[in-house]
């Protein structure tokens, strides 16, 4: 090997001498990635906040967050004239008058729709595969504040142009706070410096949404990555691998170069997006007016879910010593985004309480391997989705000829039956992939060779499974199970005696116990059963013989 | 008096003549009510259909109205179980509702939707049924072809009237929305600027009626301009999706998006380092 340039080693040395850089980089620059495609819907998030960061300074140069009165003379002519927002008006400058500023403002927001698709993407991901188990709880944790924050952000960020649709989101805002008992009125009024709309909650959005969250997701995000880092990425379970090693590529060169053309495929989409779909055009809309509302007047997608809670919930209210208690908005406004929120951040601990497993994991188990858990997260996933769904009712209703009233009264059976049936059909979907997996390890694959037996029967031929695919077949672990069991006095442990117990005894053994073990190929019906010789006998070499 | 004192005597008797008395009040109430009939309201209308040679239109549309319409708004237009009067909705009302095939109706659904006019309602035909119908009973005309103009008119006022009054049901850009029972607010996209003005002045279906001291004829213009200008640009930041807001843009970052994203995720981690030998 030729000795480097000089000009390299002598810098190099003098940095290397003084920052020990050259031994951490040797140690980190070797890492080693596993490659799977579903671990990089995570870099989609991280990629769309490093774009979201560029164009929102972009976009802070010109844009005005202030609610004094101006009147328009830009060249977007059909609100010449027109009485609006020094905000408005200086976000008309950027999309009509600005050079690049309306593609820019566009990616902007395809980024920012794109970030939260990610980090849902990427959460699912690490949820149905049971990423989060020890020691990475705390990563799932962090995962979790990640995305609400991510929500809050994109509630001020859509608030910020003030325009008829983001004045509509943030009336939306004030009533739930207004909802709040005792301390509503206050709050709203804290928030918006006095009546509503007032002449302060742009500038103070802008401030939290350029500085306050922006920070904190810097920082979460860093430390998310760093615990991933320092903990190692999960790996699907396979040929050579192990809970104690990682197989994959190393960060340099092989990953990196990934991750790089990953960044560069995700500014590409947004970029694609930004270029030819035109998002929240903020001139159709108008300048924002109390009196005024648009049809169709939705929240981007990730408030959608809180839109049809809304839309879905029957007038209550409640009047009690003169004070008003407005269910209508304040169960769902809290309750569905409680539910899931306080699901996610504590399901991790729940599933350890509930099978009792203190062990490290770091093998992503598959889905169907652990059957209640994918049960569920699609059940919380329909629940989530039909309350998106209604979220856009009047459109439903509208395109597809359905009666406004009717999509209501449906969604609010189905919130409550669609959860459960998801349930049951998800579980018997795991239980029937188990099974085929057990199959495939117990006798082999189809090989699409039909022969005849000496006796004139047919029978098809099956092949053993390629060892990959066996191997990660074999990669199923059990989930453990509470112990239970009465001792020789027929008295069940102290742990398991009390009404939470019991309880938790009996959630851990429907939790945890296996009902197609993989064994050795004894659970298949009989009449494959009766023809386990022939396959035997008829080898995967005899394939030639035959065509 | 020779030769005529008998004649004179014969009339004198005529006068005196038992049902000479009965014969003049006749005439006089025939001439009375012969002159009223001429002279009275309808009389009027019809004298004014005359002189403005529109008494052919009048029973052309008559003879339209009784083909087509009367079935459900009976004979006279006076209404019956499954559709109401038609005395006094006006040449605005009838231009409207048939002009953009809405009437005659198919069925007899939560609304009629706009669908292409009956074979036989050329611009005549409507604006004979529309002169029939406005002799009935009067109501709103048809606006003048300047009335509607939009090149006439303010887009930029016209805009907050549009934002105060119809985006509520119609959508920010008229792309139409929902209402109750099956009702819907229209997309505004195909209606012509005589229609959108008919339809403020006359309320068809489930919308109000907008009339001249609510909003006068010359915000109406506004509006038409702000309507028709906003429906005819081109969408600068590419491709509209619909115009229908947020909805739409989630789904395209979900389906789009997202799928363009995983397609490149598997075919990079599907570039596998050749094992060294």
């Amino acid at each position: 090997m030729n000795a480097p340039p000089k000009a390299i080693t002598g810098p190099s040395t003098f940095l290397d001498d003084r920052l020990g850089a050259g031994s951490f980089l040797k140690r980190n620059l070797r890492k080693i990635f596993p490659d799977h495609w579903s671990f990089l819907l995570g870099e989609i998030a991280l990629y769309s906040f490093i774009i979201l960061l560029l164009t929102g300074t972009f976009l802070t140069f010109w844009f005005k967050p202030s609610m004094g009165e101006v009147t328009y003379f830009g060249s977007y002519r059909e609100l010449y004239g027109v009485r609006m927002s020094e905000a408005y008006q200086s976000a008309l400058h950027i999309s009509f008058d600005v050079r690049g500023g309306l593609l820019i403002r566009q990616i902007h927001h395809w980024a920012a729709l794109m970030f939260v698709v990610g980090m849902m993407a990427h959460m699912l991901r690490v949820f149905f595969t049971g990423a989060y188990r020890k020691p990475r709880e705390l990563n799932w944790l962090i995962g979790v504040i990640l995305l609400t924050l991510a929500l809050l952000e994109g509630l001020t960020g859509y608030s910020l142009p003030d325009d008829l649709l983001s004045g509509a989101g943030l009336r939306i805002t004030e009533g739930v706070m207004l909802s709040i008992p005792v301390i509503g009125t206050y709050l709203a009024f804290f928030l918006f410096g006095g009546e509503y709309p007032g002449h302060d909650v742009i500038s103070r959005f802008y401030t939290i949404h350029i500085l306050l969250i922006p920070g904190i997701l810097l920082a979460l995000i860093s430390a998310h990555l760093i615990l991933m880092w320092v903990q190692k990425h999960t790996q699907m379970a396979g040929k050579d691998r192990t809970e104690r090693n990682v197989v994959g590529a190393p960060f340099y060169p092989a990953f990196m170069a990934k991750s790089g053309a990953f960044f560069l495929f995700t500014f590409g989409v947004v970029a694609l997006l930004g270029t030819f779909a035109q998002i929240n055009p903020i001139w159709l809309f108008g300048p924002y007016n109390p009196a005024n509302i648009s049809a169709g007047s939705q929240p981007d997608w990730y408030m959608g879910f809180l839109e049809g809670a809304l839309r879905i919930m029957p007038p209550w209210e409640i009047n009690f010593l003169d004070h008003t208690l407005t269910l209508s908005v304040l169960i769902p406004a809290l309750v569905p985004l409680g539910i899931l929120m306080t699901g996610l951040a504590l399901y991790p601990f729940i599933e350890q309480w509930v099978t009792g497993d203190r062990r490290e994991h770091h093998f992503a188990e598959r889905p169907r391997n652990n059957p209640h858990r994918t049960s569920i997260g699609i059940s919380s996933i329909t629940f989530y989705g039909i309350l998106w769904l209604l979220g856009a009712n009047d459109l439903i209703s509208a395109n597809f000829h359905i009666d406004l009233y009717t999509t209501t009264l449906i969604g609010r059976v189905v919130i409550f039956v669609g959860p459960a049936i998801a349930y049951w059909a998800t579980y018997r979907i795991c239980i029937g992939l188990q099974r085929k997996d057990a199959e495939v390890l117990s006798h082999g694959v189809e090989s699409g060779v039909i022969k005849r037996m000496p006796s004139g029967e047919y029978i098809e031929v099956h092949t053993p499974a390629a060892e990959d695919i066996a191997e990660h077949i074999r990669g199923k672990h059990e989930i453990p199970v509470l112990e239970s069991a009465e001792d020789g006095e027929g008295i069940p442990p102290k742990s398991a005696r009390t009404p939470l117990g019991r309880l938790r005894t009996k959630m851990s053994a429907a939790y945890g116990t296996d009902h197609v073990p993989l064994g050795d190929g004894h659970v298949h019906g009989e009449h494959e059963e009766a023809h386990e010789d022939e396959h035997a006998a008829v080898g995967a070499g005899e394939h030639k013989q035959l065509h | 008096m020779i030769g005529t004192g008998n004649s004179v005597n014969s009339i004198t008797a005529r006068r005196r003549h038992p049902l000479a008395r009965v014969a003049v009040v006749t005439l006089a109430l025939g001439l009375l009510g012969g002159g009223y009939a001429l002279a009275g309201p309808n009389g009027g209308a019809a004298d004014a259909a005359i002189a403005s040679g529109k008494a052919d239109d009048v029973a052309q549309g008559k003879s339209l109205f009784v083909a087509h319409c009367a079935s459900c708004h009976g004979l006279n237009a006076e209404g019956t179980a499954k559709a109401p009067t038609l005395v006094g909705v006006g040449a605005a009302a009838v231009d409207f509702q048939v002009s953009t095939g809405r009437m005659p109706a198919a069925d007899a659904g939560p609304q009629a939707p706009r669908k292409p006019r009956a074979d036989w309602a050329d611009d005549q035909a409507v604006s004979d049924l529309a002169a029939y119908v406005q002799s009935l009973g009067g109501g709103p005309t048809r606006p003048a072809a300047e009335e509607v103009d939009p090149a006439k008119g303010d887009p930029g006022k016209g805009g907050e009237l549009f934002r105060a009054n119809c985006i509520q049901c119609h959508n920010f850009v008229g792309a139409g929305g929902a209402l109750t029972y099956g009702k819907y607010a229209p997309p505004l996209n195909p209606a012509t600027p005589t229609q959108i003005y008919e339809a403020m002045v006359t309320g068809p279906q489930a919308m109000p009626v907008f009339n001249d001291s609510t909003i006068t004829p010359e915000q109406k213009r506004d509006m038409i301009a702000y309507i028709t200008n906003v429906r005819e640009q081109t969408d600068p930041g590419g491709s509209g999706l619909g115009r229908v807001g947020p909805v739409t843009e989630g789904l395209v970052a979900w389906v789009v998006g997202l799928s363009l994203l995983i397609l490149a995720s598997i075919w990079i981690t599907a570039k596998k380092r050749r094992a060294k030998a």
